[in-house]
């Protein structure tokens, strides 16, 4: 027992040094889904067939089939289809020979479809009131959207979204499926190396836990920052 | 005496319903024109029908003498032709709303200088002076960096009527505005609008409150059906009623 | 590559077809889902029970429970308990005697317990919130009429827990499904995705396969949206 705890120790360094590669797959697929998260809602809630059937459709592939799977598609998938193509005469294929892009792009469109969903609903919700104003005061549609459907839709659906956030940090695990040296796939190579089952898992499970626990109180203070409207006002 | 406003034969109808039935209406700059009626006479339709909230079937509207161009589809509705023009319109006709909808996720002063600037394009400072002179007026200066979530309906309306006053408009259009207030907050408001009548605004204001349509109107149009039942002088139209329907309408509002 | 005419020969049912393979795959995914499923309900009444009971030691441990599943990566968590399920039963089993040493534990089990374990903890929530639910007046009526603990869980907390629950319940069996996928990565299941792994590296023709794989998810996530459909109607039946 004394000598299983201090190989977990000796393994601490190398796990830690794999959290800002987890870190990197969690902002950037998080950035660029929740952003891709706006047109995908803005569609979806447009009254043109040629709009929202297309998105449902989306949403409903993102949600209705595992991660992994749409990681695998993507990783194999384009690497069927990549080579040969005039992709591998650009800049591009220095970066798309490892997992990370990949596992950034399967991300990046599976958060687009979650975020996509609760988007929608949470710009159903904006009370139709305050859009009229918006409409009497004689601001343009693409004003109206931009200054308050938007904003307002996100305040509501921000304890969802830091939600979709943790789970994304969680998922980024499996890009270690795609050889991407994140901490999961740090903890499996250290795995293979010296055939001991438990202690990579628990010591990377102790990173994944302060992380999420760091993570889900800095969500907490933005939270609570963006929805200053709902706390106790403050002096004048 | 120039016309600010002029409405002339506005039809609406909801599927099969119709909700306005001809409505002409024309209000002179310092007119403060009282629109009575029971619930359903489509006194709120005509006043949103005014800054196109609700796209009226057919009928013109006049803003300082220039119609809302509109052409009619073949479904029988009817659609602006020139979208642009009716923001620019809107932006002359502020709106006083029944449940206030100032937008919750601005300060009280941020709701007040959202318009002008973004609409009109104001500069911010300049829009933020006005503001809070605004506010010192509807008497919340204090509560201008709240939200509105933490005032109180009278005091939110106040700022909803802060808010129409920042856009300059030429015509202040008012639907229930103390509808959805606690009895002992309607005061506050109906102090506030009586100010704004004696400095001349013109305003149109559907309302259940007879004693201010009485003494603060210089003209009252009763509605009933979608069409003009009577309309004249305070002292003509709950003075001296004629038709029946009003009489009834009077005595059921009278307690 | 081949030209695509030949592409969906690829998925016949023919001996030199994957499509067989797949229903086959189809099969081990949703029964899998099933008993995980079956389990995360187990641990998920024993979770919610718990948590609303009046000791603190059993809230606390349910705190630890659920707070811990929730923050780790589904991923670890499955190899994890996979195997340290199974190293735990044959520990146990020591003590029966050196008759067990040789004793394999099930895989299928191991997973089953692994995913039903994984579940179980968002299921306490879903069971924790939809038993807060229910109009407190409604459980002081059924005490005033003389029920005993046990007869008010059975004849008017747990039905109305149902509907409640039921929303939260059905996203569960949606992701009991789609997490069922992990346990391709052991390596001894036979599951639709290590299906669509196989049939990918050995024909080469990846997009084609991980796509039909995608599909057959698809297909039980529709049919279980449908069914989820019905059920609700049922459920909800006098609410409405």
């Amino acid at each position: 027992m004394d000598e299983s705890l201090t190989f977990l120790l000796s393994i601490f360094p190398r796990l830690l040094a794999a959290v800002p590669l987890t870190l990197a797959l969690t902002a950037i697929s998080g950035v660029i889904g929740n952003v891709l998260a706006v047109p995908v809602a803005l569609a979806r809630l447009s009254p043109n067939p040629l709009l929202w059937m297309p998105s449902a459709l989306y949403i409903l592939l993102m949600r209705g089939t595992p991660l992994l799977v749409q990681t695998y598609l993507i990783y194999y998938g384009l690497g069927e289809i990549l080579p040969g193509s005039f992709i591998q005469q650009t800049f591009l294929w220095d970066y798309l020979k490892d997992g990370f892009w990949y596992a950034v792009f399967a991300f990046s469109l599976n958060t687009a479809g979650y975020t996509g969903e609760i988007l929608r609903g949470a710009m159903s919700a904006v009370p139709r009131g305050e859009i009229e104003a918006a409409k009497a005061y004689g601001m343009s549609n693409g004003k109206i959207l931009w200054r308050v459907t938007l904003p307002r839709a996100i305040q509501i659906c921000l304890p969802a979204m830091s939600g979709e956030t943790i789970l994304l940090l969680k998922a980024t695990s499996l890009a270690s499926l795609i050889t991407v040296w994140d901490v999961m796939g740090t903890a499996r190579q250290i795995q293979k190396e010296s055939y001991r089952i438990y202690e990579p898992l628990i010591a990377a499970g102790i990173i994944y836990i302060v992380t999420v626990f760091i993570l889900t109180r800095l969500l907490n203070l933005l939270e609570r920052r963006i929805n200053q409207h709902r706390v106790a006002p403050q002096s004048a | 005496m120039d016309t600010t406003l002029k409405v002339e034969d506005l039809h609406k109808r909801f599927g099969e319903a119709e909700v306005l039935k001809g409505v002409s209406l024309s209000a002179n700059t310092g007119d403060v024109i009282a629109m009575i009626g029971s619930s359903g006479s489509g006194k709120s339709t005509l006043l949103r029908c005014i800054n196109l909230l609700e796209i009226p079937n057919s009928g013109r509207v006049y803003v300082n003498g220039e119609l809302i161009r509109m052409k009619a589809l073949p479904d029988g509705t009817s659609k602006p032709e020139d979208q642009k023009q009716v923001e620019r319109i809107r932006s002359k006709l502020a709106m006083v709303f029944q449940s206030f909808n100032l937008w919750s996720h601005r300060t009280i002063l941020e709701n007040v200088i959202e318009a002008p600037v973004h609409v009109l394009g104001v500069p911010k400072k300049e829009a933020i002076e006005r503001a809070e002179a605004l506010l010192a007026k509807v008497g919340i200066a204090d509560k201008r960096n709240f939200y509105p979530n933490h005032l109180s309906g009278g005091q939110q309306q106040r700022a909803a009527i802060a808010r129409a006053l920042a856009m300059e408009p030429s015509v202040l259009l008012f639907d229930e505005p103390t509808s959805a207030l606690d009895p002992e907050l309607v005061g506050e408001v109906l102090q506030v609008m009586r100010k704004l009548a004696e400095e001349g605004r013109t305003m149109l204001v559907v309302t259940h409150e007879m004693g201010f349509a009485r003494d603060v109107a210089n003209q009252i149009v009763f509605l009933h059906k979608g069409q003009i039942e009577e309309q004249g002088t305070p002292a003509e139209v709950i003075g001296h009623p004629k038709s029946e329907r009003l009489k009834q309408f009077l005595s059921s509002t009278r307690h | 590559m081949d030209p695509s005419p030949s592409l969906f020969s690829l998925m016949s049912f023919g001996h030199d077809g994957w499509g067989a393979r797949f229903m086959d795959g189809l099969v081990v995914t949703v029964e899998v889902s099933l008993a995980a499923y079956a389990v995360s309900l187990v641990f998920g009444l024993l979770g919610a029970g718990a948590k609303l009971s009046p000791y603190k030691w059993l809230r606390s441990i349910a705190d630890v429970y659920t707070t811990l599943v929730r923050a780790l990566p589904e991923l670890l968590l499955l190899l994890l308990v996979y195997y340290s399920g199974a190293d735990a039963i044959k520990f146990l089993l020591s003590f029966l005697g050196d008759d067990y040493d040789d004793v394999e534990v099930d895989p299928f089990a191991a997973a089953v317990m692994a995913l039903g374990f994984i579940g179980g903890a968002y299921m306490t929530e879903v069971m924790r919130g939809a038993i807060q639910s229910i109009p407190v007046g409604q459980i002081e009526a059924a005490k005033a009429c003389g029920m005993s603990p046990l007869l008010r869980v059975r004849r008017i907390i747990l039905p109305q827990m149902l509907r409640f629950a039921l929303p939260g319940m059905s996203n569960l069996w949606l992701n009991a499904t789609k997490d069922s996928s992990l346990i391709s990565v052991l390596g001894s299941f036979q599951d639709i995705l290590f299906m669509g792994y196989r049939a990918a590296s050995t024909t080469k023709h990846y997009s084609f396969f991980y796509s039909m794989t995608a599909v057959s998810f698809l297909v039980i996530t529709l049919v279980s949206m449908a069914g989820i459909r019905l059920l609700e109607a049922r459920v909800n039946r006098g609410y409405k």
